[in-house]
């Protein structure tokens, strides 16, 4: 451990406010490519399921 | 014949059904491996790992900027090949995977600009700087624009991807210009990290980590992109029956 206590952690020496908004813009960027493809596919399967349905019956 | 036999796993990668079927296979262990190495290299990098004598804990956002930025490059150069690959032998998975990897590419030169602009103002004094290197970053930014506006605003699906392509090789160009940036011009900007015929100046305790990071950013890469590949070869296919017989699957398999 690089740091004495959990507090100095979050301080990262003064530099709490850079590190953390670097790690959490770049987080909230990579759930996003995670959750938006995932999403899309969700959707596509459904529309598509419900498109050949109405074509079978017809 | 032979030459024949060589060139099979080629003819194979143009085939979508052959995609969907390995990129199914590989998905479930790069997603995996992605997770490990990025939570590991994230723990080390911002908790175990020294602080710089001189950046003091300001630097641990190198674990981020460095892959992010390395990755934003490569994506580059694999559009370009995928570029050449669709233009040369008329892939057209060169064209799915060049128009999917693009969004991301833009995604991860964004982190590059965002962490380097709030690492800067401890660093340097300032968020941005008109300099070689973060001026080629954000053309690099402005060239995945232009490919994913080329690629949406052309509806004939074949002329999208020509146009793409011929963009994605034009703009490779910038990439020796970021790389040598810090060498040709005066810079605020670090030189390179790592160099593949030096020891790195850093010590072990602060390049392993970064390390991980890097492979954790290509593993994440390769698992979005393999999930928007697939997406995309369903939604190009969907006349074709494995296609229908896939999601008819897929959503019974859901209920």
């Amino acid at each position: 451990m690089s740091f004495a206590s959990f507090a100095d952690f979050l301080a990262m020496g003064n530099h709490g406010a850079y590190v953390w908004s670097a790690y959490g813009i770049c987080l909230v960027v990579l759930v996003l490519n995670v959750l938006l493809p995932l999403q899309a596919r969700r959707r596509y399967l459904q529309d598509e399921a419900r498109r050949m349905r109405r074509e079978e019956s017809r | 014949m032979s030459n024949l036999m060589n060139w099979t796993w080629f003819h194979k990668l143009g085939s979508p059904k052959w995609f969907y079927e390995i990129s199914g296979r590989w998905l479930p262990g790069l997603a995996i491996a992605a997770a490990l190495l990025l939570l590991v290299g994230t723990v080390w990098g911002l908790a175990f790992a020294p602080p710089d004598y001189q950046q003091g804990n300001s630097f641990r956002i190198i674990y981020i900027h460095v892959p992010a930025a390395f990755l934003a490059q490569s994506i580059y150069v694999m559009l370009a090949v995928a570029g050449v690959v669709g233009l040369v032998w008329k892939m057209k998975l060169a064209d799915v995977a060049l128009q999917q990897a693009a969004p991301v590419g833009a995604w991860m030169t964004a982190i590059a600009l965002i962490t380097g602009a709030i690492w800067g103002k401890p660093t340097w004094g300032t968020y941005w700087i008109w300099d070689a290197r973060l001026t080629s970053m954000l053309i690099l930014l402005f060239l995945y624009f232009g490919v994913i506006a080329l690629g949406q605003a052309i509806s004939n699906r074949d002329s999208a991807a020509k146009a793409c392509a011929v963009l994605a090789v034009v703009g490779v160009i910038n990439i020796p210009i970021i790389k040598y940036s810090v060498q040709w011009w005066n810079t605020l900007h670090q030189p390179a990290t790592f160099s593949v015929i030096e020891k790195p100046a850093m010590p072990v305790q602060m390049w392993l980590p970064l390390l991980i990071m890097v492979l954790g950013f290509y593993c994440f890469f390769a698992a979005v992109l393999l999930m928007r590949m697939r997406l995309e070869v369903l939604r190009r296919e969907a006349r074709s029956s494995w296609v229908k017989n896939e999601i008819r699957g897929l959503v019974e398999g859901k209920r």
